[in-house]
């Protein structure tokens, strides 16, 4: 039973971590109020899946796949387009991560805060007063 | 050159956003991104045209073929989603021009364009794309732009609410697309693929996996937020509300049925061959969930002093109404649904629309300050007036003509609760819809508006033809229910019930 | 000019009207010219299109395809033609009533008032010729829409929240309730153009006929079924042409025509009468008059009273159709009709008095009829014909629905007539007693230029004509009621001789 459940956690210590992560990262964007600390949970959540993908592409002695003229026997090579899917997710999550934190500047300025419960207290003020 | 059109739908706009940057003069920008989104217009309908005579098209990128290129494939259902994302596009853009002037920092005008572009090259691509992945890309795409966008409306008349409403819209929809990633990687984990087609076929033999249905579940749940379906639908009233009146105009049209439409693609297409509705709960879990939206939004929206906020509940509700009619499953409420995501999509527009009018003339689209603006804005207001009467369902309008539909498909199933739920949702709206138009025309404005008059008809030709396309589509709804026939028969067909 | 071509111009015609009404906005005598032209010759064509029917004629005109199978349809039946020629002529006398009052009370908003009429009449037009279900329901709708205007018409907050009451009480039952029921209809039957032997005969049978039944009688609000009868005393804020038209005739009758064409058209009265419990219509309509009855005994408030009677007047209707015997639907039919005459005298005069004397009150009426002795007689003959006597038309309705429900065996329905018959004598005649037998009271000095006890000042000339005409009206139905009861026995399917024969009848009682 319990090598099973060692073989479990160490076969799979990828996903588990991947899982860990996301929870962490989920756990962080929907706690803090600080707004930095959203977009760092964010970048956390985010990067969980570039793990959950990278970690599904690996194959056990796998090499990188480059095509080599000349060489006749078939190497393992492990599956590349995971890698490359994850090339997009990681620009568009820095895309993210640039516009979250620009914004955050704004709001800086505007609001003379970046706590979201100060905003929102400001925001009610505002509201009540016209 | 014909055949190459799918491509063109969507490399148009991509290509013309940074062109945008270039040119920075801004007539030009405004003249070369009305001949664009024209041209997208004009294609999308050519792209109806063939797709209604001679069946599906696809299109295979840089020739590579279907499962190792990415394919863009276009049957009924997406060409009407093409249809609608570009006519409202088009629409929107010229009504844009004064509105814009007037909410938006001079200086940025033209980053508005190029952002408005990009997001209008987003939702087409999600839409006309085969493979799930790439709709990520174009997903993100959207979003990145819409942030921007709505973050524009913290601009010249000082609404610096915008950026805090942007900035949770950038949070949530985030974590909605990540959720879609996710979703799409387990999927992949177990068949290898990307290409909706080869998934559909791939993915019953190994439905029964766990990984697959926790797939499936981080797809509805991340799709579920996009739509700003209850009980994810907080960041809309906020993004709809702040947002420039031009981009919650496009936005509140087109942005939540591209999400509709991917709710489809996965459950019809994607996990076509699984009959879901069978062997999962996911019926149930959409049909409670469409009841709560219906309700809930049009219960909030009878409280909401600001209008752009109502008209964003009422999005709630009406989205809700869609959602409904996939869960009911039978060929009548799934038509609805697509007939629905057409009709709402011109009515939700032109209402946008006029609010924006009434912004620029009066700095508030607050109801009180809508009081006697039926005698100063008569064309702005009757515009309002007809579109919202679409919105009620009134007989002789396009909502109508859905309601009628969805009702009947509820009966269809035995669900006559669920038929007298949306007609009491229908009554909310009434109630909503009919204060503003007391407001409009029963009231004394407190203060004389003297400033306070009708838009140019850069503003309120394309609010009404919207609005009288409202008229026309629930008089003469011969084309659009007999498209969405043909799309709900095409959709279910998959479904071995 | 075919039949055929008559059915659009029905509609058509006051709608035209409509736009010039606006177009002449500036120039008050025109403008009414107008409204007096157009209601005469839809008038003209209801008319023209009246011995067609009579003849057996069932023109039939297809507006606008709307989906695949359903259509917006104009069908003209001996119902239909009913309806549309009361209303048609009604409207008329109406017009000549509204100038004199809108005139002599100095109403603003003239223009946007006669505009709505002219649309109301056009959706009630709509309403008449309905082909199928939905084709009625779309005019139902536009009449609740077009009249709420005419409701506040007065702008004030009372009016206002009236028009809430107003819209609130219609549009939740229709929408929740009527269209739900069509829409049932819809996906039961596939088809909603009405049929003699009804759309639902052979497709539904139990306790569903009974759901349906109800979804459709209490979707009918402006049936005023209780208790979705409030709407009609609070609409009572407009301007008295409005209450007079349209919440004696257009409005009102149009809810029972419903009620008669859904019992007739939808159901069939071989599927109600083969269902049991089916019944339960009746009670609710003779609860409905003796408690409006009862109300009305309360009030004081002149329109108000007339309201209420409206309230149990209507009943009768709905109760006539209920019986679900053929004689008792003639008498239905003619009820339309002939409470409309007398009903839009009573409200004629109730105008005239407050336009000449400014008094609404019951209490204050002592003596008016010395002073308007023309308003106060032609008031005589429409209460008469409320409570049910000979020689005014109110008795032959009233007895139809009485031997229908002899004929059933419908005791409760008998005793009801009877009672109610009594109430409305007890609150109509005392006005009368009032204003021909006691004294003026005097003290109604307060406008200033109160004329002296005995000096006699109607209201202005076409007010008096429009009351009079109406007033006459009622009395010829009494001896002349061959047209609406020719068309009201064409429609039960009764044959001829049974018509000439209930014709003889009625004749022979008098």
């Amino acid at each position: 039973m319990s090598t099973d459940l060692l073989e479990q956690v160490s076969g799979h210590f990828n996903y588990w971590m991947a899982v860990i992560l996301m929870m962490v990262g989920l756990y962080v964007v929907l706690s803090r109020h600080n707004l930095i600390k959203k977009l760092v949970g964010l970048n956390i959540f985010q990067t969980s899946v570039f793990i959950l993908y990278v970690s599904m592409g690996k194959i056990h002695g796998g090499i990188a796949p480059i095509y080599v003229e000349g060489v006749t026997e078939q190497p393992v090579f492990s599956n590349p387009v995971p890698h490359v899917l994850m090339l997009t997710a990681i620009v568009v999550g820095i895309a993210t991560t640039a516009l979250g934190l620009s914004l955050v500047v704004l709001i800086k300025k505007t609001f003379n805060t970046i706590e979201e419960d100060e905003i929102q207290a400001s925001l009610d003020k505002k509201r009540r007063k016209p | 050159m014909t055949a190459h059109l799918p491509v063109l739908q969507v490399v148009l706009p991509l290509m013309a956003a940074p062109l945008c940057v270039v040119i920075r003069q801004l007539t030009l920008v405004r003249l070369f991104s009305l001949v664009v989104t024209g041209t997208a217009f004009l294609i999308s309908a050519t792209l109806l045209y063939q797709v209604n005579t001679a069946g599906p098209i696809s299109y295979a990128i840089g020739n590579w073929p279907a499962p190792y290129g990415i394919e863009y494939r276009i049957d009924l259902l997406n060409a009407v989603l093409l249809f609608i994302i570009s006519l409202i596009g088009f629409l929107v853009l010229i009504y844009s021009k004064n509105s814009i002037a007037r909410e938006i920092t001079q200086n940025r005008l033209y980053l508005f364009h190029s952002l408005y572009l990009l997001c209008m090259t987003g939702l087409l691509g999600m839409v006309i794309t085969g493979d799930v992945f790439n709709l990520f890309v174009f997903l993100e795409i959207t979003a990145l732009s819409s942030y921007a966008l709505i973050a524009m409306g913290g601009g010249r008349l000082g609404n610096p609410q915008a950026l805090y409403a942007a900035f949770r819209y950038l949070i949530l929809g985030t974590l909605g697309g990540t959720f879609y990633i996710i979703g799409v990687g387990l999927m992949y984990m177990m068949t290898g693929a990307l290409n909706m087609a080869d998934l559909a076929r791939l993915l019953p033999s190994v439905f029964d996996t766990t990984t697959i249905q926790a797939a499936l579940g981080f797809l509805v749940v991340g799709i579920t937020l996009k739509m700003a379906l209850f009980p994810l639908h907080m960041w809309q009233a906020a993004a709809y509300a702040r947002a420039p009146s031009t981009v919650s105009s496009f936005l509140a049209a087109t942005a939540t049925k591209v999400a509709v439409y991917v709710q489809l693609r996965m459950i019809f297409t994607v996990f076509g061959q699984i009959p879901l509705f069978r062997d999962t709960p996911l019926d149930e879990i959409l049909i409670v969930l469409a009841l709560s939206s219906m309700i809930i939004g049009s219960l909030s929206a009878v409280y909401q002093k600001d209008m752009r906020r109502m008209l964003a509940f009422s999005s709630l509700a009406q989205i809700g109404y869609i959602v409904l009619g996939i869960g009911l499953n039978n060929a009548t409420a799934l038509s609805a649904s697509i007939v629905h995501l057409f009709n709402h999509a011109l009515m939700k527009s032109a209402l946008f629309m006029a609010l924006g009018a009434v912004f620029m003339s009066t700095h508030s689209v607050k109801r009180g300050a809508m009081r006697g603006l039926g005698r100063n804005m008569p064309i702005t207001m009757a515009a309002f007036v007809v579109a919202g009467l679409s919105l009620i369902g009134v007989p002789l309008t396009s909502g109508f003509i859905s309601k009628w539909l969805l009702v009947q498909g509820a009966l269809e199933s035995g669900m006559w609760p669920v038929a007298l739920m949306i007609l009491v949702s229908s009554l909310l709206s009434i109630i909503y819809i009919w204060k503003v138009v007391e407001a409009a025309y029963f009231k004394k404005p407190k203060r004389a508006l003297p400033k306070a008059r009708d838009p140019g008809p850069t503003m309120w030709v394309p609010m009404w033809i919207l609005a009288a396309a409202s008229i026309w589509f629930g008089v003469d709804a011969g084309t659009t229910v007999g498209i969405a026939n043909k799309v709900a028969e095409t959709l279910l067909g998959g479904v071995p019930q | 000019m075919t039949p055929e071509i008559a059915l659009p111009l029905m509609l058509i015609t006051p709608i035209l009207g409509g736009l010039l009404i606006v177009a002449a906005g500036r120039h008050p005598n025109l403008r009414e010219t107008i409204t007096l032209v157009t209601a005469v010759s839809l008038f003209l064509i209801t008319a023209f299109l009246t011995p067609h029917i009579l003849h057996g004629a069932l023109p039939e005109h297809v507006l606008v395809e709307m989906m695949p199978g359903m259509a917006l349809t104009l069908k003209a039946d001996p119902l239909g033609i009913v309806f549309a020629l009361v209303a048609s002529i009604l409207w008329i006398i109406n017009s000549l009533y509204s100038i004199g009052y809108m005139r002599k009370n100095g109403e603003k908003n003239q223009t946007r008032f006669y505009l709505c009429f002219a649309l109301a009449l056009a959706s009630v037009m709509g309403i008449a010729l309905a082909g199928n279900m939905l084709t009625l329901f779309i005019f139902y709708e536009a009449l609740t829409l077009v009249t709420y205007p005419l409701v506040t018409h007065a702008g004030t907050k009372k009016a206002k929240k009236a028009g809430r009451t107003y819209l609130g009480i219609l549009l939740v039952s229709s929408i929740g309730f009527q269209m739900l029921a069509m829409i049932w209809t819809w996906s039961i039957s596939g088809t909603l153009t009405f049929s003699p032997e009804g759309i639902l005969a052979g497709h539904v049978e139990g306790p569903m006929v009974l759901i349906l039944l109800a979804l459709y009688m209490f979707g009918i609000g402006k049936a005023a079924l209780m208790p979705l009868h409030r709407w009609l005393p609070a609409a009572m804020v407009a301007p008295t042409p409005v209450s007079a038209l349209l919440h004696a005739v257009a409005v009102v009758k149009a809810g029972v025509f419903t009620v008669v064409r859904v019992v007739m058209h939808v159901f069939g009265l071989d599927l109600l009468n083969a269902t049991s419990n089916s019944n339960w219509l009746l009670y609710v309509a003779c609860f409905t008059i003796i408690t409006a009855s009862v109300i009305a005994l309360h009030q004081n408030n002149l329109k108000r009273r007339l309201a209420y009677s409206t309230v149990s007047q209507l009943s009768y209707v709905v109760l006539g159709a209920a019986i679900l015997a053929p004689i008792s639907m003639v008498g239905a039919v003619m009820h339309i009709v002939v409470h409309a005459f007398g009903k839009i005298t009573l409200f004629f005069a109730a105008g005239a008095i407050y336009t000449a004397q400014h008094k609404t009150l019951v209490s204050e009426l002592d003596g008016i009829g010395r002073i308007m002795p023309w308003t106060m007689g032609a008031f005589t003959i429409g209460a008469i014909s409320m409570v049910g006597l000979p020689p005014t038309a109110g008795f032959l309705s009233k007895w139809f629905i009485l031997q229908g429900a002899m004929e059933t065996g419908q005791s409760i329905a008998v005793v009801v007539v009877v009672i109610s018959t009594l109430l409305n004598a007890a609150y109509f005649l005392p006005i009368v007693y009032r204003a021909f037998f006691l004294s003026p009271t005097g003290n109604s000095d307060t406008t200033g230029d109160t004329p002296t006890q005995h000096v006699i000042s109607e209201a202005p000339l076409p007010m008096v004509i429009a009351l009079s005409t109406t007033a006459a009206c009622t009395l010829l139905l009494f001896f002349y009621p061959e047209v609406p009861l020719t068309l009201a026995t064409m429609l039960t399917g009764t044959t001829n001789t049974v018509s000439s024969g209930v014709i003889n009848l009625a004749m022979e009682t008098f």
